[in-house]
């Protein structure tokens, strides 16, 4: 009777295990830290969704009367220089950063995964033209070149987007060109060749599904980078332009008020640290949970 | 009988560069002056040592890796100099299955994606329905149950695995396969499963195999032919039977002692290692280790002939050495 329960046990395990991604998304479960920030990220997407109905005043609606009001019962985080309620602001500045985050990291994915994977496969000049590239991108001050960029494109979202997701690849693709230089050496690269399967198939059917793992985790950690790359931009004047509430745009606007009315520049401030904690914390979470070396 | 595959002067250099200045490039010649014949339905043995150029030289004669120079005329067309599409059709007669059922199998991919990608990228099926028949079809002939089609590698055995890779290698009913030590990744009972399973499928599909492998015992067993490499060339050729008991090379006599119960006799040690392959010995690739090498071994190059029909050899000293070797049995 224990024997047959034992065995029961292993069946459903067997019938339990699927694929790669359950396991890995069983292995997530098990990390608190990692379940929380996603918690806290789902959390942001819908402020950021819903915060027509979530912001409990108009964002741009200016107040006079209550300037430089500090937090209260009536404004949670208090009002700025303009007598704009800071919650709002924080709450529609989600939207900002969290689309700056997806959006220019999933150009950035897109520009990474395809140069790496030229570097990586094809080797030979196509790899020293792309590694040149890499270093190129990653060696100048990222900043220096967002901000050149921003210059030259001229601020807004869609902008920021596209700048940040063109200065963000480099890091991406070397990861990928990594990835698919083990992977191509694989018999199944080989089998595919024999088969007749061209360079495009096996670049989309065997190399892609085998480098999803390292995207998910390059992206998770690019989000929080790409945010604070905003942040620094709006800050600047090059990001989002002046009504749109962004959290980066609030610090600065708040420069001036710092001794004053610390509490203006202190809740952009704390966005900023939980979202880009949370992204960093899942980003952790899932290497752990997808590194096939830390598997069996 | 016509050849299915004719393999000539197969040549495949590896450049090496000395230094970053000298322009002088020497090369690794991992398959040098290679050529044999293959007939429909017959198995050949292709074995050596380690680093002898036995999956090189299949590995450039399918195309995985651009032969240097020569010519593979697969059913009659120049395998070689055809390209783009031309190339994509007839890579449907000439399959390969691997070595490691672990690499060889892409982790992300179902049973029947595995199975079916060479169907896809030929589109060599009529409709949807053909095209799930054949995948069944294909699955019951290698001994896979079909409701496995949506599995995923790493759920099955090693021996299963296999079957698998062997299964895509088959769907297409290709005439020549290339199996390269399809069985020394695997445990001694699966091995002769997959053996036997080879030999199933070659009565039932008539398929040709090139059959690369270092374990003697499973090539006494399936070969019909066997070649033996050393260093990038051919030795040695012959049917199973004469070369296992009369073998001609001293360098196959070396590597048949080597196994126990396989020949009579205590193993024959070689001196030294196998030298560079990208500075060969000069004349006879094997005097350096050969325990009958001579003064002329050292001077001139034996060339592969035809002493006994069908029984090809390169070495100087063949008639002496068969002679001697009777002697001693004779004692």
């Amino acid at each position: 009777m224990k024997f047959k329960r034992a065995q029961i046990g292993a069946v459903t395990f067997e019938g339990g295990y699927h694929n790669y991604y359950q396991e890995s998304w069983r292995l997530l479960k098990k990390n608190r830290i990692a379940m929380f920030s996603l918690f806290v990220i789902l959390a942001l997407f819908i402020f950021a969704c819903f915060a027509l109905w979530i912001a409990p005043y108009d964002p741009n609606k200016q107040v006079l009367a209550n300037r430089l009001m500090p937090p209260g019962p009536k404004h949670w985080f208090g009002c700025d220089e303009f007598g704009r309620d800071i919650l709002s602001r924080c709450i529609y500045g989600c939207r900002v950063s969290l689309s700056v985050g997806l959006f220019s990291q999933f150009i950035a994915c897109l520009i990474g995964y395809f140069m790496g994977v030229a570097a990586g496969y094809f080797g030979k000049k196509t790899d020293a033209v792309v590694s040149f590239l890499i270093q190129m991108f990653s060696s100048i001050p990222f900043l220096l070149l967002a901000m050149a960029l921003m210059f030259a494109l001229g601020s807004g979202l869609i902008n920021l987007y596209i700048s940040l997701g063109l200065l963000s690849w480099a890091g991406t693709a070397r990861l990928i060109r990594g990835n698919v230089l083990q992977l191509r050496e694989r018999e199944y690269i080989q089998a595919c060749r024999v088969d007749g399967g061209s360079d495009m198939r096996i670049i989309l059917r065997h190399l892609l599904p085998n480098c999803i793992p390292t995207l998910i985790i390059t992206v998770t950690l690019g989000i929080p980078e790409a945010i604070l790359a905003e942040a620094s931009l709006s800050f600047l004047g090059l990001g989002v332009q002046s009504p749109t509430a962004s959290w980066g745009s609030m610090i600065a606007g708040s420069e001036a008020f710092i001794r004053t009315s610390a509490f203006y520049s202190l809740f952009p401030g704390l966005c900023i640290i939980v979202t880009v904690m949370a992204f960093n914390m899942l980003g952790d979470g899932l290497r752990d949970a997808l590194d096939p070396k830390l598997r069996r | 009988m016509q050849p299915i595959l004719e393999v000539e002067h197969l040549k495949k250099y590896y450049p090496l560069r000395h230094s970053f200045l000298s322009s002088q490039c020497d090369a690794v010649r991992a398959c040098d002056d290679v050529s044999f014949k293959l007939y429909p339905g017959e198995t050949l043995g292709v074995v050596g040592e380690s680093g002898c150029g036995k999956s090189t030289t299949m590995k450039a004669v399918i195309r995985l890796i651009e032969p240097t120079a020569g010519s593979v005329i697969l059913q009659g067309t120049d395998f070689l100099s055809l390209r783009g599409n031309e190339l994509k059709q007839a890579r449907r007669h000439i399959k390969m299955i691997f070595q490691d059922p672990y690499s060889s199998l892409n982790p992300r991919m179902t049973v029947k994606e595995i199975i079916s990608e060479p169907l896809d990228i030929t589109k060599g099926y009529a409709d949807r329905e053909e095209r799930e028949e054949i995948i069944v079809h294909t699955m019951q002939q290698v001994g896979l149950d079909p409701e496995f089609t949506n599995r995923y590698p790493h759920e099955f055995s090693g021996g299963q695995r296999q079957r698998i890779g062997i299964a895509r290698a088959i769907i297409l009913h290709p005439e020549v396969i290339i199996c390269d030590e399809p069985v020394s990744a695997l445990d001694v009972s699966i091995q002769a499963k997959i053996l036997n399973l080879l030999k199933k499928l070659q009565r039932e599909l008539g398929i040709a195999y090139i059959f690369i492998s270092h374990n003697l015992g499973v090539v006494r067993n399936i070969a019909d032919r066997v070649i033996v490499m050393y260093l990038g060339q051919i030795v040695e050729e012959g049917n199973n039977t004469e070369l296992f008991q009369d073998p001609q090379h001293p360098y196959t006599q070396v590597l048949l002692s080597s196994v126990p119960g396989l020949s009579g006799g205590g193993p024959v040690i070689m001196q030294g290692d196998v030298p560079d392959p990208a500075d060969p010995p000069s004349g006879c690739r094997f005097h350096t280790r050969c325990p009958y090498a001579a003064p002329i071994c050292r001077l001139q190059k034996p060339e592969l002939l035809e002493n006994v029909p069908g029984h090809r050899c390169a070495c100087h000293r063949t008639a002496e050495i068969s002679l001697s070797g009777k002697a001693e049995t004779e004692e």
